[in-house]
């Protein structure tokens, strides 16, 4: 079962219309919720009523001539990692158990300002540190395709939630791939933008160098309208003429780099052939691609670890050495890794983002964009701690994180866009990376892009 | 502190601990740091590899 119509857009459209109410919407999103989520466990917290009450304002606004934006009456639900007053934040954890936020976090502010409704808090890998929802003190999530499978992390339950129906966008957050990874597994469109663009104030961090919050939803536009109201902007109103600073671009004459060196040497078979053939229906729309590469790529992945461990373990001391049982096994024992690592390789670490960031700006610096698939890997399997990839057994979370991790450490805004599926039908990813600072030029340039790379139907509907 | 030397004090400590699950964790660990250690654009006392401008 799936609300209709299919993207904020669509449905801002509509209620705008008087052809649907928010109260309607709302309504159906809860019955999804109702039907799918035992099976799915995408929500740990479903705030049923508040969104009743959210969804009878909403239209009443609107009925009075007082609408707000393209988010006026839409359900979202928020990955809970993110406050919402008066209910709690459990980042999937024992360790939160009696947590009640006491405020809404600045984002969460900025959505009721725009008249989002909020629906519910999102299930997620434990405290944002995993790559596939399946450490949580609830009960891993579990993909809308196949509940044997992974929906990606950490998350996971944004993810599900926005597949499934059961709300039209989810707020998540990335900190090597948290939102692009779980989209890109759900055929989703997620948005990692700037460092900096959007608050994380009352977000439980992870490593505060390279947390970012961003929507997971179902189009590019979807992701502008979330993006301008996550940013506290006036956001175009859905079926109006854009203004020139989001208007999209025509896709001939953008010039992509391409990565493929390092960022294409392990891929799933089927993944590489559907990304190869969104680059094909790139080129036939007149896109110009070129090959660029990152000459450090082999230290990514050490870096990248060695500041969100320690930054990550900094957090979390205390409640390691006072409450280490209330954190789910696996989670504990990365976090209690990280309480080893010595000062100087966290500095070498921060000197590695610096090379990083001034590679991936030089990649830049000949083209529109970079482009590469979003995830090496279709959505994995629940409990696997390996992946077979072109011969090799890959350990998921390197795996996971292999090609999402670079623009964390690099601040570079980051978007994953649906390209395809593989032959058992699970979405494929491509990942468009803009210049440092430009995300709105960035959403720009995907939705040039998004009718080449997503054919078909949107997501996991049919 | 070579990386030997801190794989070896971190394992005797998640062994004190009652932790040896963290060990293959901080073997692999190890491994990580290697990699970062080995990168050329670690700068060091005698001038030599400061040959990365990342400004």
């Amino acid at each position: 079962m799936h609300a209709e119509p299919g993207t904020i857009a669509e449905l801002a459209r509509a209620l705008e219309a008087r052809e649907l109410t928010a109260e309607r919407v709302t309504e159906r999103c809860l019955q999804a919720i109702a039907a799918r989520n035992p099976a799915l466990n995408a929500f740990i917290t479903v705030m049923a009523d508040e969104a009743r009450a959210q969804a009878r304002q909403a239209d009443a606004e609107m009925a009075a001539g007082r609408r707000r934006g393209p988010l006026h009456g839409v359900p979202i639900s928020l990955k809970d990692l993110i406050d919402v007053s008066g209910v709690p934040t459990t980042a999937a954890s024992r360790v939160r158990e009696g947590h009640r936020a006491p405020t809404d976090a600045p984002i969460v502010a900025r959505l009721r300002a725009a008249g989002a409704v909020l629906i519910g808090k999102n299930n997620l890998h434990e405290f944002a540190f995993g790559t596939t929802n399946e450490d949580s003190a609830f009960g891993p999530a579990h993909h809308p395709l196949d509940p044997r499978r992974s929906p990606g992390g950490s998350s996971g339950g944004s993810a599900a939630a926005v597949a499934a129906g059961m709300a039209y966008a989810s707020i998540g957050t990335d900190t090597g791939g948290s939102i692009r990874i779980p989209a890109a597994a759900c055929g989703l469109v997620g948005l990692k933008p700037a460092l900096g663009d959007i608050p994380t104030d009352g977000v439980v961090p992870l490593s505060t160098t390279l947390d970012h919050v961003g929507p997971i939803c179902r189009s590019v536009e979807d992701a502008q309208i979330m993006y301008d109201a996550l940013r506290g902007e006036p956001s175009t109103e859905a079926g109006r003429q854009d203004p020139p600073r989001t208007r999209p671009r025509e896709a001939r004459g953008i010039r992509l780099g391409l990565l493929r060196e390092y960022f294409m040497a392990v891929l799933d078979p089927d993944v590489a052939s559907g990304f190869e053939s969104a680059c094909g229906r790139l080129r036939d729309a007149g896109v110009e691609l070129h090959e660029v590469a990152i000459a450090h790529a082999g230290e990514i992945a050490a870096i990248y670890v060695h500041i969100v461990l320690s930054e990550a373990a900094a957090y979390h001391a205390r409640t390691l050495e006072h409450r280490a049982e209330a954190y789910t096994p696996n989670v504990r024992l990365r976090l209690e890794t990280g309480r080893y690592i010595l000062a100087e390789d966290y500095v070498r670490a921060l000197r590695g983002c610096d090379v990083l960031r001034a590679e991936v700006d030089h990649a830049l610096s000949g083209c529109d964009a970079l482009i590469l698939p979003a995830l090496a890997v279709p959505a994995t399997t629940l409990g696997a701690e390996t992946v077979r990839v072109g011969g090799a057994e890959e350990p998921i979370r390197s795996i996971m994180l292999r090609l999402t991790q670079l623009f964390n450490l690099t601040a570079h805004p980051a978007i994953t866009v649906p390209c395809g599926k593989t032959r058992d039908g699970f979405p494929i990813g491509a990942q468009i990376v803009g210049a440092r600072g430009a995300t709105t030029a960035l959403l720009q340039l995907a939705r040039a892009l998004e009718p080449c790379l997503t054919p078909g139907p949107v997501g996991l509907r049919s | 502190m070579t990386i030997q030397e801190w794989l070896e004090n971190a394992m005797q400590d998640a062994d004190r601990r009652g932790l040896p699950a963290l060990r293959p964790l901080l073997e692999a660990f190890a491994r990580a740091t290697s990699v970062l250690r080995r990168a050329d654009w670690n700068a060091e006392a005698t001038g030599r590899s400061d040959t990365i401008d990342a400004r």
